[in-house]
């Protein structure tokens, strides 16, 4: 064994060292956080977190006006932001392909991808709250949406784009025209993707608290009027966590337990779908 | 045999088969329809992007017409006597993502190897879904984590060592906040997206390749740093930009840990502030058009450092990509 | 063969055909016809423009913005160059198998019945049955009648392959378009789409690219030689491989190249 073999073999077993750590680094802290979240949301969580309205300081309450507040912003981001986003995927990978209006578009989308999710707050806060001159749920679902939007362009193009070339020429080499190539071949295998991508965007938007800040804020009071301010629990949370009060504080955790689970959920759905789409194929 | 089963059946029928000019027109209509309709909504897109920067802009006019350079010059932010000036949270907000990435980058490539060359087979599923389930994490999640659990916890074993041991870069009153708190929990969330981009590409490495290596009796380091890392610079480096992208725009994480001080510090330990933690901190209670079109000024300088990032990245890729083909 | 020079009806007058891929110039004053319910084989080695020169005849290169054809070709008389002419009619009248098969992403009676269903309005029953002779056509109705809700991605390649011709042939076109449609197939398989091709020029009119020599020389009535771009020599098949005109023909079909 000369040293120069030596030397080798050393710096092999130190850097292979070195990845179990670093492997292990990622792992601890993941257990860390996850073992602070379990532990702190799970005394927290009674029935009455379902069951009651989020409480003045040192009362007791729960959270419901702020789960069915995200509910519903994020179902609404959801049925705005899908179509639009599928529509305009669609137009990239199918229509426009390599135009000018595509690559322009493409190139947007990307930029619109990294955009921080607190300037698009303020975007439309500028856009609606400033102007109509108080915050509401239509201003938050639209700020989610906006976060949506591009995620779901991307995805849908992406997907589109490895549906192969031959399922299109033979169904346009049975007469088809265009929309119905896309809409009932090209859409139809792409099916489990597109889909995967949905959920991934939806998975995204239901843990964003910064825009919210900006546009739906807060509301104390039970209220399904989307035209006023609204209940959602990244917000409640926020709040409620920067607070003195314990109370605040254990509901905070509570929240912020049920949101990690419903994003949690959301991306093993997508998972099976994407995991389902393969399997058929 | 099989021909007399084709031959078995009825008769083709007439092949005059009239397709009808209205079918023909409606699919037409329809086609065009379909058109427009995918394409307005790829201008909606675009529009999008406009309505953002002119939104944003118009906000900030008061604030750029009233400091104009002086606002990327002063670190005086102070609503009283209406002065703003915006080099700590643009300097807060470049070191927390830098340091974060100096942290970031070599643990997840050494993930990635892990994942890709050491892992037992049965391993491999579990840890890389557990490293994405780190990104699943909702950020709020880890600010309130890093507020009270890791901050107190850094106070009370770190801090006091560090004051003794290190330089003075690592000098404060143990609170716990601060920039360097702010960075390691960035450097913890952009782990996932760093790790499991250079996993997927380092998987994606002919074996052939590997094995011709392994074959000439390199090590399993040589293989990755000679071979797999050169082979996927494109990927690594979109990975590592994908990562500092996210650095730059989180708020909730480090709204929490920044602590939303306005005074630039020479220690790592002290508070300080970033682009988004001011905003998600002041926007809601900022009074006066100067001190709100400051904040969107903020906003769009963020928007802008992103952007940025964005572009050096794809020109970076592009350039790669042409080096690449220029070899083959 | 045996037929008299009368029964030949031309069903498609190819008439100085050029075909550009962007600035490349892929088919060079093509001119022949394609003869009403016989096979004609397009043959030549990669690259000399069969498959170009094959979906030209139902326009397929229309869906790729750069590719351009010139000339005119003649179906029943009519121009289907001709842009005035609707594509998706001509696709109708003209149908294709491809190279790979190509199956829809849905169940055996769905894939069939997508075709049917663009300029028809067939009852349910009427379906059915237009399903069960465009399957026993394509010699599939026995192997696949009791599945007929099953993926189309589920039958073998083979299967797939013969569910295409059926799927073509349900929406009953004058002509069908093959594009090596057996090169992905093991040999049973092709056997079979041959035996098929023999019966189905009773109704249709068919042109055929293939690579594989043996195979034109089994299945066609007429065989066009094609070499970068021009048509070389078209002809009888068994003259073609007996005694062609060209030298060039003769050096391909004795294996000198390609």
């Amino acid at each position: 064994m000369n040293l120069k073999y030596l030397r080798r073999k050393i710096a092999n077993g130190m850097a292979l060292v070195l990845s179990l750590l670093a492997m292990g680094f990622g792992l601890f802290w993941l257990g860390w956080i996850l073992y602070t979240l379990f532990s702190r949301a799970l005394p927290a969580i009674h029935s009455t977190v379902f069951t009651q309205m989020t409480p003045p300081p040192g009362a007791q309450g729960g959270l419901l006006n702020a789960i069915v507040g995200s509910l519903m912003l994020t179902t609404i981001a959801t049925l705005i932001g899908t179509p639009i986003g599928i529509l305009a995927g669609t137009y990239l990978s199918e229509i426009g392909e390599s135009n000018g209006l595509s690559k322009v578009v493409r190139f947007i989308n990307s930029i619109l991808l990294s955009a921080p999710s607190v300037v698009i707050g303020f975007f439309v806060y500028a856009l609606f709250v400033a102007r109509v001159g108080h915050f509401s749920g239509w201003a938050g679902a639209f700020a989610l949406s906006v976060i949506l939007i591009p995620v779901v362009v991307n995805s849908t193009e992406t997907m589109l784009k490895l549906v192969p070339t031959s399922l299109r020429e033979a169904a346009a080499a049975l007469g088809a025209p265009q929309w119905k190539v896309i809409i009932f071949v090209a859409y139809r295998a792409a099916r489990s993707g597109i889909l995967t991508g949905i959920l991934l965007a939806v998975a995204r938007i239901s843990g964003e608290t910064a825009p919210l800040l900006f546009t739906a804020l807060n509301n104390q009071f039970w209220s399904s009027d989307l035209s006023k301010p609204m209940a959602n629990l990244p917000v409640v949370i926020f709040q409620f966590a920067m607070s003195p009060y314990e109370d605040w504080q254990s509901l905070a955790w509570a929240g912020a337990f049920l949101i990690t689970m419903s994003v949690l959920m959301f991306n093993i759905l997508a998972r099976l779908f994407l995991r389902g789409g393969n399997a058929r194929n | 045999m099989r021909i007399s089963e084709g031959m078995a059946t009825k008769p083709v029928g007439d092949f005059s088969r009239v397709i009808s000019d209205v079918t023909l027109k409606r699919q037409y209509v329809l086609d065009l329809l379909f058109r427009t309709v995918t394409g307005l909504a790829a201008v909606f897109v675009l529009l999008l992007l406009v309505a953002i920067i002119a939104a944003l802009g118009m906000g900030a006019w008061p604030a750029i017409h009233q400091f104009g350079l002086h606002f990327f010059s002063s670190s005086d932010w102070n609503p009283v006597s209406e002065q703003f000036g915006a080099v700590v949270p643009i300097v807060g907000t470049l070191i927390t993502s830098g340091i974060a990435l100096l942290i970031a980058v070599p643990v997840s490539f050494g993930i990635a190897l892990f994942l890709t060359e050491l892992s037992p087979g049965f391993l491999k599923g579990p840890l890389g879904t557990a490293i994405e389930l780190l990104a699943a994490i909702p950020s709020i999640i880890y600010g309130m984590w890093g507020l009270f659990v890791f901050a107190p916890f850094f106070a009370k074993y770190v801090q006091p060592w560090m004051n003794e041991n290190m330089g003075p870069t690592f000098h404060g009153p143990p609170m716990g906040i601060g920039i360097l708190t702010a960075s390691l929990i960035l450097a913890i969330m952009i782990i996932p997206f760093i790790a499991s981009v250079m996993r997927d590409v380092f998987e994606v490495v002919p074996p052939m390749l590997k094995e011709s290596a392994y074959g000439l009796g390199a090590t399993t380091w040589e293989v990755v740093w000679n071979i797999v890392l050169p082979q996927t610079k494109t990927g690594v480096v979109g990975g590592i930009m994908l990562g500092l992208g996210r650095a730059l725009g989180e708020t909730m994480a480090v709204t929490f840990v920044i602590g939303n001080s306005h005074n630039l510090s020479r220690s790592l330990t002290m508070p300080g502030n970033t682009i988004s933690s001011s905003l998600a901190n002041e926007f809601t209670e900022a009074v006066g058009e100067l001190y709100t079109s400051s904040l969107v000024e903020l906003g769009l300088v963020l928007f802008l450092i992103t952007f940025v990032v964005l572009a050096i990245a794809k020109l970076l890729l592009f350039r790669l990509k042409k080096q690449e083909g220029a070899q083959t | 063969m045996q037929e008299t020079n009368s029964d030949l009806k031309p069903k498609i007058l190819v008439k100085d055909l050029n075909f550009y891929y962007g600035a490349f110039h892929a088919l060079k004053n093509v001119n022949l016809s394609v003869v009403d319910r016989h096979v004609t084989a397009f043959i030549g080695p990669s690259g000399c423009g069969k498959s170009t020169l094959l979906r030209t005849f139902n326009r397929m290169h229309e869906l790729y913005p750069r590719q351009k054809a010139t000339g005119e070709i003649l179906i029943n008389g009519e121009n289907a160059l001709d842009p005035k002419e609707d594509v998706n009619r001509l696709r109708a009248r003209v149908g294709m198998v491809f190279q790979k098969p190509t199956p829809f992403p849905m169940s055996i009676h769905d894939n069939i019945a997508f075709g049917v269903k663009l300029y028809e309005n067939l009852s349910k029953s009427e379906m059915n049955d237009r399903i069960e002779w465009a399957l026993h056509k394509a010699a599939l109705w026995k192997e696949v009648k009791d599945k007929l809700k099953q993926n189309g991605n589920s039958l073998s390649g083979g299967q797939q392959q013969r569910l295409c011709i059926a799927r073509a042939i349900a929406v009953r076109p004058e002509v069908l378009l093959l594009d090596e449609p057996t090169s992905a197939l093991d040999p049973i398989s092709t056997a079979q789409v041959e035996e098929l091709i023999h019966e189905l020029k009773k109704d249709y009119t068919i042109a055929i690219v293939t690579h594989n020599m043996q195979q034109a020389g089994r299945v066609s009535d007429f065989t066009a030689f094609m070499y970068i771009g021009e048509l070389i020599e078209y002809n009888k098949t068994d003259k073609i491989f007996t005694n062609p005109d060209q030298s060039l023909t003769e050096q391909y079909i004795t294996g000198h190249f390609g």
